[in-house]
């Protein structure tokens, strides 16, 4: 075989080897890069000062549950769940019509780090009106929405906080 | 209200399932093996070797049948680790078949490799199919360990090879390194151990000098570990598992508690012990000797650590082309299992061994992505073992024919000749797979209409 082929081959494999490699690295980059940074409000009301900051910086959470956003909410309907206080603050969900878990149990939905939850504390669901719900189930400490105790299944008014021992959420628009 | 503040939403993509990906990727990962197959051929006979075709078109089969499997079994597992797997197969295959062309280094191995990694596929088949969720491992975690225990203690009462009792001889059969299935197992042991026992191994400490030191009697299984892979070193001879077993207790120790003081100690232990057998072992002596005098003249001829220094250096850094290097010099006694890195260097130079260790990297690092991704503590402690074990074993091998650290006696996964290397690795990657396919599926939906019904179904 000629010199030349044996160079121009030795070479080309060499290249081919390279470019699987970055190949692989350019698919692990939607990986790396892929959590989405989204300036809510802000966008929609650019004229509007910004009165009020969200209360806990939001933490770099890298939650598998999180999805594209609801955009085929109806209007008024909130889109998302946020923590507002506890050691979770600043991890929001978006709620797709998909039932979240609250709970110690490493299967819950929202993964509650805190003494005062039980493992399966509380759900949260979507009615067949689109209404989301907040049931206790049958926690031990209990879940409070605004200062009451639940005691059955209670719809949850926009912004409503909802604690569960240390933690505080609620939903959003 | 809400709709005045700014909120930063920050969540995933809902990760896609990725299965195109992996599709092209395997393309290019069979494609690349059977182009260097052809490249040997010319340059060893001038002509496209006779096996081409029937080659490409196994290693495509074998390539078309997992990827199946995985679209069907596991369809959101992870897009790299089994194109990477499989290139560095088929890579070995090309390299341990080119190694085959010198007489002088011994009969041919190819076949029998290529035997054993369609066995290491079928089981990787099996795992994914029969392995629907990895918690199941979860209990079998002391089975686990008496398994592990036996797998590991069981090569004292065969003949040693080169020095190392590391083979389980079957005569007629052939031999086993049970060495490479005992670190999947202990790895689900480990997993499953310190899962339970973590929080007491990371709270209860006390500070000192800005270390967490660990009470005395947690201190109690990491001893039992050390004294254990001392013993291996001891009867068996075999620094590579004993390194590996001891490492990836550390490593696990380290991921389940957070806690700086366990490596401290694993160093401290291992370097401890290390310096303790080496004062009476002469195997482990003549290892240590070899790596630091590599030039030294044994029987008219230099060590095997510096051949494998020669081979680099004859490579350069583009390398001497496949086929066209002088391993048939190589006169060591393992060219084409431990040393086949030398071959690698020489052949495709320091840009193709890089290109190589980059994709040992690129799975490693899938891996750990797979553990942080991983929701339940089971499963990310044992994504962590698998990967841990994984890396050590590339770095043991890596460093020892490189000469960074003494040679052990462990194989390359998947590149170097070996039918348990391949078949536990094939194995390891699958479970591997099968993490990170529980970890990246989305949330399944909610059957929408018994929750808002009176009566409700009270699912377990």
């Amino acid at each position: 075989m000629s010199e030349l082929t044996l160079t121009v081959m030795r070479l080309g494999f060499l290249a081919v080897l390279w470019l699987f490699v970055i190949v692989a690295v350019q698919v692990i980059r939607s990986d790396l890069f892929g959590t989405r940074v989204t300036q809510r409000g802000a966008a929609r009301r650019g004229g509007e000062p910004r009165t009020q900051r969200q209360s806990a910086p939001p933490q770099q959470q890298r939650r598998q549950e999180g999805g594209r956003g609801g955009n085929r909410q109806r209007r008024g309907a909130p889109t998302k769940l946020v923590v507002s206080e506890g050691t979770l603050a600043g991890t929001t969900v978006a709620l797709q019509g998909q039932t979240i878990s609250l709970g110690r149990a490493h299967d819950s939905t929202i993964v509650l780090d805190d003494d005062y939850a039980s493992s399966r504390h509380a759900r949260i669901y979507p009615d067949r009106d689109g209404q989301w719900i907040v049931e206790d189930l049958g926690s031990t400490n209990g879940t409070y929405l605004d200062r009451t105790r639940l005691t059955t299944a209670t719809p949850i008014p926009l912004g409503a906080p909802i604690r569960i021992g240390k933690t505080v959420i609620e939903l959003r628009k | 209200m809400s709709s005045i503040t700014t909120t930063t939403t920050i969540g995933t993509f809902a990760a896609p399932s990725r299965r195109n990906t992996e599709l092209a990727l395997l393309v290019f990962a069979v494609l690349i093996p059977v182009f260097a197959y052809v490249n040997v051929g010319l340059a060893k006979d001038g002509s496209v070797p006779a096996g081409a075709l029937g080659y490409t078109v196994g290693l495509g089969l074998l390539a078309g049948v997992t990827h199946v499997i995985v679209r069907k079994w596991a369809p959101y597992a992870d897009p790299l680790m089994l194109p990477v797997a499989m290139l560095l197969n088929g890579m070995g295959l090309v390299f341990i078949w080119r190694l085959d062309q010198e007489p002088s280094l011994g009969k041919a191995m190819a076949p029998n490799q290529l035997l054993w990694s369609t066995l290491g596929v079928a089981l990787f088949i099996g795992l994914l199919i029969f392995l629907k969720d990895h918690r199941v491992l979860q209990r079998y975690t002391y089975i686990s360990m008496i398994v592990a225990l036996v797998l590991l203690i069981a090569p004292v009462f065969f003949p040693g090879v080169n020095g190392a009792k590391i083979w389980i001889t079957i005569p007629g059969l052939g031999s086993l390194q049970p060495g490479e299935f005992a670190k999947i197992v202990i790895a689900i042991f480990f997993a499953g151990y310190l899962m339970v026992k973590r929080d007491a191994l990371a709270l209860a400490s006390r500070r000192f000098l800005g270390l967490y030191l660990p009470r005395g009697r947690d201190l109690g299984p990491i001893l039992v570990i050390w004294a254990m892979s001392l013993m291996i070193l001891v009867f068996e001879t075999d620094l590579g598992t004993s390194l590996l077993f001891f490492g990836l207790f550390v490593v696990m120790l380290y991921v389940a508690t957070e806690r700086t003081s366990w490596i401290v100690f694993g160093l401290l232990l291992s370097a401890g012990g290390a310096v303790a057998v080496a004062g009476f072992e002469s195997h482990v002596q003549v290892r240590v000797h070899n790596w630091l005098n590599p030039l030294e003249l044994v029987n008219g001829g230099v060590t095997e650590t510096a051949q494998a220094m020669y081979s680099f250096g004859s490579g350069g850094l583009l390398g001497s082309g496949l086929g066209q290097g002088y391993s048939r010099l190589i006169q060591g006694i393992a060219p084409k299992s431990d040393y086949i890195l030398a071959t690698v260097g020489e052949e495709v130079g320091l840009a193709g061994l890089m290109g190589i260790l980059l994709l040992y990297g690129l799975l490693i690092e899938r891996g750990i992505r797979t553990a942080l991704a991983a929701r339940d503590p089971f499963g990310k402690l044992l994504a962590v073992g698998l990967t841990g074990a994984f890396a050590l074993q590339v770095f043991v091998v890596a460093g020892g024919v490189t000469g960074l650290i003494p040679l052990t006696g462990m194989t390359m996964p998947f590149l170097a000749q070996g039918g348990s290397s391949v078949i536990a690795n094939w194995a390891l990657v699958g479970i591997l797979l099968r993490i990170s396919d529980t970890a990246r599926r989305p949330a399944p939906t909610p059957a929408p209409s018994t929750d808002a019904d009176m009566t409700q179904v009270v699912r377990p």
